[in-house]
């Protein structure tokens, strides 16, 4: 399949209509999506009208946008205009139609992109797996026994098995990180704040992102370029200026400081994982090892936060109708619903001190190399897993190195590590807030030298 | 944390919150919390220092 910028290109220059492109991208999903349950909506007259649009504006001579033409599809959280945001629930569908499209997808949309629909993911965005009790579970285009990973499983497994080149989806504690790493293709989360989350249902606010999935670092360079900008119905979007990062050249690290995450992240790690590290730190010449302190203490605030803030949102529903929760998350909001507030101030407490620990060593580097996941995507229905010779469970461990680093709202790309005859693996490039457009220039060179690259 | 009767806990909890747990969720809501618990331990037991406030976003 052909990138987001190459699409865009040959649309703009009039080689390959919007309508044909995204004609074609409904035909692939018509005949995969029954196998692969990546879509829970598709949305064939809107994205047929926009595609026209599109084609009205590059006959006219006008200029259609950075992304003239080229088919997204976004996590069901995100709001659709005239769709109802399901947000993995069966609760949630009974909602009103949204009225306008999230902030996010108005962008994309202004940028020429053709939204085609909205992709499945877990209830509410609690959990690692996208294996929904309600619509399904998302299945991994490089063997359909296994999952996607998640929370945005039918985001990164859209991208992966080649029906839309673009998708948006959301990152609490890993959810855009894992399912990238699961299906082989990038996923980025920006640092906490970067983009806006207007219009896109929040799980846990204090860590609530959201971000790009696509198969090149140039097309995940001009989502984000695209998606940044104030947005007055976020409190949370940033005022800062936007960062540009696709018009010129990201080839070159030069002078950029790069080092690998020790102790917690070479822990409870399947040795595949480790080596899909070691590769890209040869690939770098990268030879220095950097140790963040307290990490397990790290995600252990954020686990407390998460169930606290996500259960307080979902209460009244927990109070009404328990029954209609998806019974892999019912217990545990419930569950959070009842931690004493102390716990949930001192882990919010905890995290500026971490914070300001993180920040201490991001003087002395610029990006830091860690595994995304501890192990390949696990089968449909797997309960438990194998490290360091301990059983454990496999659904909170997915996010083992991915959510002490959402929880200080760090931006991490998670690069796709192909595998011969083997299922993939993602590696984060972890950097300072603010910082993504090194991580992107690191992302940039190891794409060249083949070393990362997205299942094509 | 052994001693601690968590079903005692969870019942008056829910009451104080106004959630009624049914009979049936009962037992995983008590491992989810339990889990909770052991988590929320590992932070609790690390001292910081008075002066580190939490970061909430309020924008008046």
């Amino acid at each position: 399949m052909n990138d987001a910028v190459s699409i865009a290109t040959r649309v703009r220059e009039g080689k390959i209509t919007a309508t044909q492109v995204t004609q074609a991208a409904l035909n692939k999903i018509n005949a995969r999506n029954h196998e692969l349950n990546c879509f829970t909506a598709v949305t064939t007259e809107m994205a047929l009208a926009d595609a026209k649009r599109i084609d009205e504006q590059v006959a006219s001579g006008k200029n259609p946008g950075l992304l003239a033409g080229v088919p997204f599809a976004v996590k069901n959280l995100f709001d659709i205009a005239g769709l109802t945001t399901l947000a993995g629930a069966k609760i949630n569908a009974e909602n009103p139609p949204a009225t306008q499209d999230a902030t996010a997808v108005t962008m994309l949309k202004q940028a020429g992109a053709v939204l085609v629909g909205a992709l499945n993911m877990d209830e509410y965005a609690y959990g690692f797996v996208t294996e929904n009790h309600h619509y399904g579970a998302t299945r991994n285009p490089y063997d359909t026994t296994h999952i996607a990973g998640g929370s945005s499983g039918g985001s990164a497994a859209a991208v992966a098995s080649g029906l839309v080149p673009l998708t948006l989806g959301s990152d609490t504690n890993g959810s855009i990180r894992v399912p990238a790493a699961l299906c082989g293709v990038f996923g980025f989360k920006p640092t906490y704040g970067r983009l806006s989350r207007a219009g896109v249902t929040l799980f846990s606010s204090s860590f609530d992102h959201i971000g790009p999935f696509a198969t090149s670092v140039r097309d995940i360079a001009i989502a984000f370029d695209v998606l940044q900008g104030e947005d007055d119905l976020d409190p949370v979007c940033t005022k800062r200026p936007v960062v540009k990062t696709s018009n010129d050249s990201l080839h070159n690290i030069d002078g950029i400081k790069i080092a690998i995450a020790s102790d917690y992240f070479t822990q409870k790690a399947a040795p595949e994982a480790l080596a899909a590290v070691e590769k890209v730190a040869n690939a770098l010449n990268v030879k220095d090892y950097v140790s963040l302190p307290e990490v397990h203490r790290a995600r252990a605030a954020a686990f407390v936060i998460t169930a606290s803030e996500g259960a307080n949102l979902h209460l009244d529903k927990l109070r009404q109708r328990p029954q209609d929760f998806d019974p892999a998350t019912r217990d545990r909001f419930l569950a959070g619903a009842l931690i004493p507030s102390n716990w949930y101030i001192q882990a919010q407490r905890f995290r500026s001190w971490y914070r300001d620990q993180v920040k201490e060593i991001f003087q002395n580097v610029d990006v830091i190399l860690a595994p995304t996941t501890p192990i390949t995507a696990p089968l449909i229905g797997q309960q438990t897993m194998i490290l360091d010779g301990e059983e454990i469970l496999v659904r909170p461990h997915l996010g083992l190195f991915t959510q002490p680093l959402s929880f200080i709202g760090l931006p991490v790309l998670s690069v796709p590590i192909q595998r011969e005859n083997n299922l993939p693996l993602g590696v984060q490039l972890i950097a300072a807030p603010y910082n993504e457009r090194m991580i992107l220039q690191v992302a940039a060179v190891l794409e060249t030298m083949g070393i990362v690259c997205a299942k094509q | 944390m052994e001693d601690i009767d968590f079903n005692q806990y969870i019942d008056l909890m829910a009451k104080l919150i106004d959630l009624e747990l049914k009979d049936e969720y009962r037992d995983g809501v008590v491992a989810n919390f339990q889990r909770i618990s052991t988590i929320a331990q590992v932070v609790n037991e690390f001292t910081l220092p008075d002066d580190v406030e939490s970061s909430p976003i309020f924008i008046p």
